[in-house]
C-alpha cells in the first residue's frame, strides 16, 4: 500500500490576505444558501427504507450510481480546473489558493445548508439527490485536480521542450505528453476520493434532523434503519452488500485502471513488477475489444486529431518556459472585478445574518468548538496509540505485512459512518454515551489513514540503518528514538492530517442523534450545526459552520503547517 | 572554408540571456555572436554551467534571447524555428508510446496522413538500425537503442539545422562509441537532408572526433573564449598525432583560463576591490590530485590526467582551480605543475595537511573575513545569516553557496565550524 498523496497545503505560505477572502466568499456562499432555505418546507418526509436482502442489489445500485455521477463531475472537473491553473499565469494565482482552502475545509459542514437551499428550489427527491451528489463532488474533487495541476507542472521539461519543437498542437500536446503524464497520479487519487466518497455517501443518505428527512435509498439509509429497529441480521446483510460492493467495484474497476496505467509511468526502468489484474487480462485478450480498437477507436481518434489540427490551425503550442503572457485581458479584469463584488456583497449578507445572532449564543458556540475539538484530540491520540505500533510490526515484517494487509484493506474499506447508527445501537447504554460514540466514530474514520501510513514509513526505513541498529544492539528505547520514530514521522505528520480532517467531518454527523425515535445530543459543534439545521436557526447555522470551517484552517495553516516543516526539514530520509 | 556556403543558416548578434527579475537577476549568456553555415559540422564545447545549453535553446527558438538578434537565414528568428530538431541528452522520448508512435507524433504534428507518416517512420527506423523494434516501448531499449530513436525522431522532419544536446552522455562508453560512428555515417554519407549539425558537449574528445568546427565556451557569465577550426581528416583515431596534438591545444584553452596564484587573491567582504570566488572545497579530491601529480613526476597532461583517472573535464577543473587558489599547483600549455607547497602537502600526514590548508585558507580574504569577525565576538558564536547578507552584496545569488564553500574548507582546517541547530558560525574558545 502506497499513499502517493499528501496535503499539499502545508507547502504553502502561511494565512495569507487571500485565505480571507475566500473565506469571505465562503460565507457569502453560505448565506445565500441559507437564504434560499428560508423558504425550505419544515417538515420533509423520507423515503421508505426496506429491511429486505431482496432490496439490497437496488440500494447498492442506487448508491453506486450516486458515486459515480459525483466521480464523473470531479473528473470533469479535475481536467479544466487543473488545466486552467497550469497553464495561465492569472488564473492559477487564483485558483490554486482556492484548492488549498477547500481541501481543508470540513466539507460535511456543508451539508445541512447545501440541503436547505436545494429543497427550497427543487422536489424533496431530487434536491436530495442532487445534494448528495454535491457532497461527494466536494469530497472528491480537490485533491484530484491539485494532483493533475501538480502532473503538467512537473512534467520534465525535455519532454515538453520535445513538444515545443516538434510542434505538437495543444491538442496533440494534451492526449500524448499532459494526460498520461498525469494519469498514473490522477488514477492514485482517484482511487483515494472514491473511497472517502463512501463517507460522504453513507453521511449524505442517513441525514435527518427534527422533522426534516433527507434520507435517500442506500446502502447507508438501509444499514441505519436496521440498527435503528435493532435487526441485527439485516445490519449484517448490510455491512456484507456494502463490503461487496466496495470490493468488486475496486476488482473491476480501479485494478484494471492502475495495472493498466502502469505504462505511463515514467521512470524507463521495468523494475518492479507491474501491477497485474484478472479482469484486465481478461478484457484485453478478448477479441471484441481488440477489434473494436483496431475498426473504431483508432479511426476516430485520427478523425478527432485532424479534425482539431486543422481547427488550432497546426499552431505549436507557444514554447514552454520564460513565455511572457499577457497581461490579463479585459473580460477577466471585468470578471475579476464582477466576482469581487458579489464576494463582498455576499460577505456583506453573511454579517447581516450573523449580526441577527444574539451575543449569548456566541458562548456556547466556542464552549462547543472546545469540546469538538478535544474529541477531535482525543480520537487521533486513540489512533496514534494503536496504529504506531501496530503499523510499525506490520511494516517492518514481509511475512506479517503480506498476511495483515489485505484484511486491513478491506476493514478499511468500510466507511465510519456507514456503521455509526450500529455503533450508536452498541454504546447508547454505556456510560458517556453518545460522547463516547462519537469520538469511536471519528476513530473509525481516521485511524486508517494513519495505519497506512506507518506501514508505509516503517517499511521504508532502509535496510542498512536497520541492520546497523541491530548491530549496535541498541535496547528498545533507543531503537524507537533514535531510528523508528524519526523514521516514520514525516508519515504519521501526513496520515495525521488526513485524518484530522476526517475526524471534523464525521463530527457533523456523531454529535446528534436521532434514534429510535428519540434525539440524543452531545456538547459540540456539530451537534449545534445539526441542531440548527432542525430548528430552523439559520444564523446560528451559519455562525456554526463559519467558525468551524475558520478553526480547522487555522489550524492547519498553524499547528500542521509547523508539523510539516518540521518533517521535511529534519527528519526527511534521503 | 569555401567549401561550405557563404550564406550563413543561423547567426547570433550579440546575444545575451537573464533569468530571474527585478534585482534578482542571473546572466546566463554574455554576449555571444556565432554564425552557422551550411556543411558545417559544429562543436559548441565548454563545462557544465557556461550556457551552452541555453544557447541551444535559444537557436531553436525554445527560450528568446534576453538582447541581441537571432537570425536564420538571414532573418530574426520568431518563435519555434521550424527549421531546426533536437536530440535531447535525456532521449526525451514518451515512454506510452511504441518506437514507432514516438518517431510518428513529430510527423503528426505537421499533418502527415497515417499511410505516409508510417512510410517514412519506418525507413528512419531502418536507417537507424532499429528495424524489428518498431512495437517495442522505450523502456524495453538500452540507453543507446533509445538514443537511436532520438536522432530517427529528430530526422524525420528532415530539419536543416540538427542540435544535439549532450546527446552520447547518457550512454555507457561503448554505446556512445558506436552511436557517434554512426552519426557520421549518416552525415558524411549525406544520406539524411541536415544541412548543419550542432553538438553542444562539455567532452573536448568527443567534439574532436565529430566537429569540424569548435565554439569554446566558459562560464561567469556564458561566453564564447575561443574558435578553431579542426582540420583533421575523417575517419578521426584517438591515438593519431595529430588528434592528439589538437587536444592539447584545446585543452590548453579550456584549462589555460582558471586563475593563477600570482593574481591578487582579491579584497575582504565590506572592502572595495576585486572578489575572488572560493572553489567548491572537496578536499579529499584535491589530496588524490596532489598525490597522483606527484607520482608522476610533478607534471601530468591534464587531457591524460582525466582520462586515467576517468574524469570528466567537469569534474577535474573544479578541483584543479581549487589547487591554484591554494598555491599546490600551477597550470602550464595544458600541463598540471606542482609547486613545493603542493609537493610538501602531498606528503604530509593528515594532520598536518589540515594546518597547511589552514595555512593557505587564510590567505583567502572571505575566509579571513569569517575568521576574524568570530575571534572579534564575544563568545564566538555568529548567526549565519550574518555573514550571508554580506556575502549577497558581493556574490549575489552565489552567496549561499560560496558560504557553504567557506563553512566546508574552514571546517576541515578547524579554523570555524557550524551548528545546523542553532544556524551559527562558531569557533572553539
Amino acid at each position: 500500500m502506497r499513499f502517493r498523496f499528501s496535503p499539499p497545503l502545508l507547502r504553502r505560505p502561511g494565512f495569507t490576505a487571500g485565505d480571507a477572502v475566500i473565506v469571505l466568499a465562503l460565507a457569502g456562499l453560505l448565506a445565500a444558501g441559507l437564504r434560499l432555505g428560508w423558504r425550505a418546507p419544515a417538515v420533509l418526509h423520507g423515503p421508505e427504507i426496506s429491511l429486505s436482502p431482496s432490496a439490497l442489489p437496488l440500494y447498492a445500485l442506487l448508491s453506486t450510481a450516486r458515486m459515480t455521477a459525483a466521480y464523473v463531475l470531479s473528473l470533469a472537473f479535475t481536467l479544466v480546473y487543473g488545466y486552467a491553473a497550469a497553464r495561465s499565469r492569472t488564473a492559477r494565482r487564483v485558483l490554486i489558493p482556492l484548492l488549498d482552502i477547500l481541501q481543508s475545509v470540513p466539507i460535511l459542514s456543508f451539508l445541512p445548508v447545501v440541503l436547505l437551499g436545494l429543497s427550497a428550489i427543487l422536489p424533496q427527491k431530487p434536491a436530495a439527490e442532487l445534494a448528495a451528489v454535491l457532497l461527494i463532488f466536494t469530497s472528491q474533487a480537490w485533491n484530484m485536480a491539485y494532483s493533475f495541476y501538480q502532473s503538467i507542472t512537473t512534467l520534465p521539461s525535455e519532454l515538453r521542450e520535445a513538444a515545443a519543437v516538434f510542434r505538437l498542437d495543444r491538442w496533440l500536446r494534451f492526449k500524448t505528453l499532459e494526460l498520461p503524464f498525469a494519469t498514473l497520479g490522477l488514477i492514485w487519487n482517484s482511487m483515494m476520493s472514491w473511497a472517502g466518497g463512501w463517507f460522504f455517501l453513507m453521511a449524505a443518505e442517513i441525514f435527518r434532523v427534527g422533522e426534516r428527512d433527507f434520507r435517500l435509498r442506500g446502502l447507508g439509509a438501509y444499514l441505519q434503519e436496521a440498527a435503528n429497529q435493532g435487526d441485527m441480521r439485516a445490519v449484517v446483510y448490510g455491512v456484507a452488500a456494502l463490503v461487496a460492493t466496495i470490493v468488486v467495484l475496486d476488482q473491476i474497476l480501479w485494478r484494471p485502471l492502475l495495472s493498466w496505467a502502469d505504462k505511463f509511468r515514467l521512470d524507463g526502468v521495468a523494475g518492479e513488477e507491474p501491477p497485474r489484474c484478472w479482469f484486465g487480462d481478461l478484457v484485453s485478450r478478448s477479441w471484441l475489444v481488440e477489434r473494436a480498437g483496431a475498426h473504431l477507436a483508432a479511426p476516430l481518434g485520427e478523425r478527432v486529431d485532424r479534425f482539431l489540427h486543422e481547427r488550432l490551425g497546426g499552431a505549436p503550442a507557444a514554447p514552454p518556459g520564460d513565455r511572457s503572457e499577457a497581461r490579463p485581458s479585459r473580460a477577466v479584469f471585468l470578471a475579476g472585478a464582477a466576482t469581487a463584488l458579489l464576494v463582498l456583497y455576499g460577505g456583506y449578507r453573511a454579517f447581516g445574518l450573523l449580526a441577527t445572532l444574539p451575543f449569548s449564543s456566541w458562548k456556547p458556540l466556542l464552549i462547543g468548538l472546545a469540546a469538538t475539538l478535544l474529541r477531535v484530540a482525543a480520537a487521533l491520540a486513540v489512533a496514534l496509540a494503536w496504529t504506531v505500533p501496530a503499523g510499525v510490526a506490520i511494516g517492518m515484517n514481509r511475512r506479517l505485512a503480506s498476511l495483515a494487509q489485505p484484511i486491513v484493506q478491506v476493514v478499511a474499506s468500510i466507511p465510519a459512518t456507514a456503521l455509526f447508527p450500529v455503533i450508536v445501537l452498541a454504546l447508547l447504554s454505556a456510560p458517556g454515551g453518545l460522547n463516547l460514540a462519537a469520538i469511536v466514530l471519528m476513530l473509525m474514520g481516521t485511524q486508517w489513514y494513519l495505519l497506512f501510513n506507518v506501514i508505509a514509513g516503517a517499511s521504508a526505513i532502509p535496510q542498512d540503518l536497520r541492520f546497523t541498529t541491530d548491530l549496535l544492539r541498541l535496547p528498545f528505547l533507543d531503537r524507537w528514538r533514535v531510528l523508528i520514530l524519526p523514521a516514520i514521522f514525516p508519515y504519521v505528520v501526513t496520515g495525521a492530517i488526513t485524518a484530522a480532517g476526517g475526524a471534523w467531518n464525521a463530527s457533523i454527523v456523531a454529535e446528534r442523534t436521532e434514534f429510535a425515535g428519540r434525539t440524543r445530543t452531545t456538547v459540540g459543534v456539530g451537534a449545534l450545526i445539526a441542531g440548527a439545521t432542525a430548528q430552523g436557526d439559520y444564523a446560528l447555522l451559519l455562525a456554526a459552520t463559519l467558525v468551524l470551517i475558520v478553526t480547522v484552517v487555522l489550524i492547519n495553516r498553524t499547528f500542521w503547517r509547523a508539523m510539516y516543516r518540521l518533517a521535511e526539514e529534519r527528519y526527511r530520509m534521503e | 572554408m569555401n567549401l561550405v556556403g557563404d550564406e550563413n543558416l543561423l547567426e547570433l548578434q550579440g546575444v545575451d540571456k537573464t533569468y530571474g527579475s527585478d534585482g534578482r537577476t542571473f546572466l546566463a549568456v554574455k554576449n555571444v555572436s556565432l554564425r552557422i553555415r551550411p556543411g558545417e559540422f559544429v562543436g559548441l564545447l565548454g563545462p557544465s554551467g557556461c550556457g551552452k545549453s541555453t544557447l541551444l535553446r535559444i537557436i531553436t527558438g525554445l527560450s528568446p534571447a534576453s538582447s541581441g538578434r537571432v537570425l536564420y537565414r538571414g532573418r530574426p528568428l520568431v518563435g519555434i524555428n521550424p527549421h531546426a530538431t533536437i536530440v535531447f541528452q535525456t532521449f526525451a522520448l514518451y515512454p506510452w508510446l511504441t518506437v514507432e508512435e514516438n518517431v510518428e507524433i513529430a510527423l503528426k504534428a505537421r499533418g502527415l496522413p497515417p499511410s505516409e507518416r508510417r512510410a517514412r517512420a519506418l525507413r528512419l527506423i531502418d536507417l537507424v538500425g532499429l528495424d524489428g523494434f518498431e512495437s517495442a516501448y522505450p523502456r524495453e531499449l538500452s540507453g543507446g537503442m533509445r538514443q537511436k530513436v532520438g536522432f530517427a525522431r529528430a530526422m524525420a522532419v528532415e530539419p536543416e539545422l540538427l542540435c544535439l544536446d549532450e546527446p552520447f552522455s547518457a550512454l555507457d562508453l561503448l554505446s556512445a562509441d558506436a552511436l557517434r560512428g554512426e552519426l557520421l555515417e549518416l552525415w558524411l554519407g549525406k544520406s539524411i537532408p541536415t544541412q548543419a549539425i550542432l553538438l553542444v558537449t562539455h567532452n573536448i574528445e568527443e567534439a574532436l572526433l565529430l566537429a569540424d568546427r569548435l565554439i569554446i565556451m566558459d562560464k561567469d557569465p556564458g561566453r564564447v573564449v575561443a574558435e578553431m577550426a579542426v582540420g583533421l581528416r575523417y575517419p578521426r583515431h584517438r591515438k593519431d598525432t595529430a588528434f592528439l596534438a589538437t587536444l592539447d591545444k584545446v585543452y590548453a584553452i579550456v584549462a589555460g583560463r582558471t586563475e593563477r596564484e600570482t593574481a591578487p587573491a582579491g579584497t575582504a567582504s565590506g572592502q572595495p576591490g576585486r572578489k575572488t570566488r572560493l572553489p567548491v572545497a572537496r578536499i579529499n579530491a584535491l589530496a588524490g590530485l596532489m598525490e597522483k601529480v606527484r607520482e608522476e613526476g610533478g607534471r601530468v597532461d591534464l587531457h591524460r590526467l582525466a582520462g586515467e583517472l576517468h574524469l570528466e573535464l567537469d569534474d577535474l577543473l573544479p578541483v584543479v582551480e581549487g589547487a591554484e587558489l591554494l598555491g599546490f599547483a600551477q597550470v602550464d600549455a595544458g600541463d598540471i605543475v606542482l609547486t613545493a607547497l603542493g609537493q610538501a602537502f602531498a606528503d604530509a600526514s593528515i594532520t598536518a595537511r589540515k594546518e597547511i590548508i589552514a595555512g593557505r585558507i587564510l590567505r583567502h580574504p572571505t575566509i579571513r573575513w569569517i575568521y576574524e569577525t568570530l575571534q572579534q565576538d564575544d563568545d564566538r558564536h555568529v548567526a549565519a545569516s550574518f555573514f550571508l547578507e554580506r556575502l549577497q552584496a558581493e556574490f549575489g545569488d552565489d552567496a549561499p553557496q560560496q558560504l557553504e564553500n567557506a563553512i566546508n574548507w574552514g571546517r576541515y582546517a578547524e579554523l570555524f565550524t557550524f551548528d545546523d541547530d542553532t544556524d551559527e558560525l562558531f569557533m572553539e574558545a
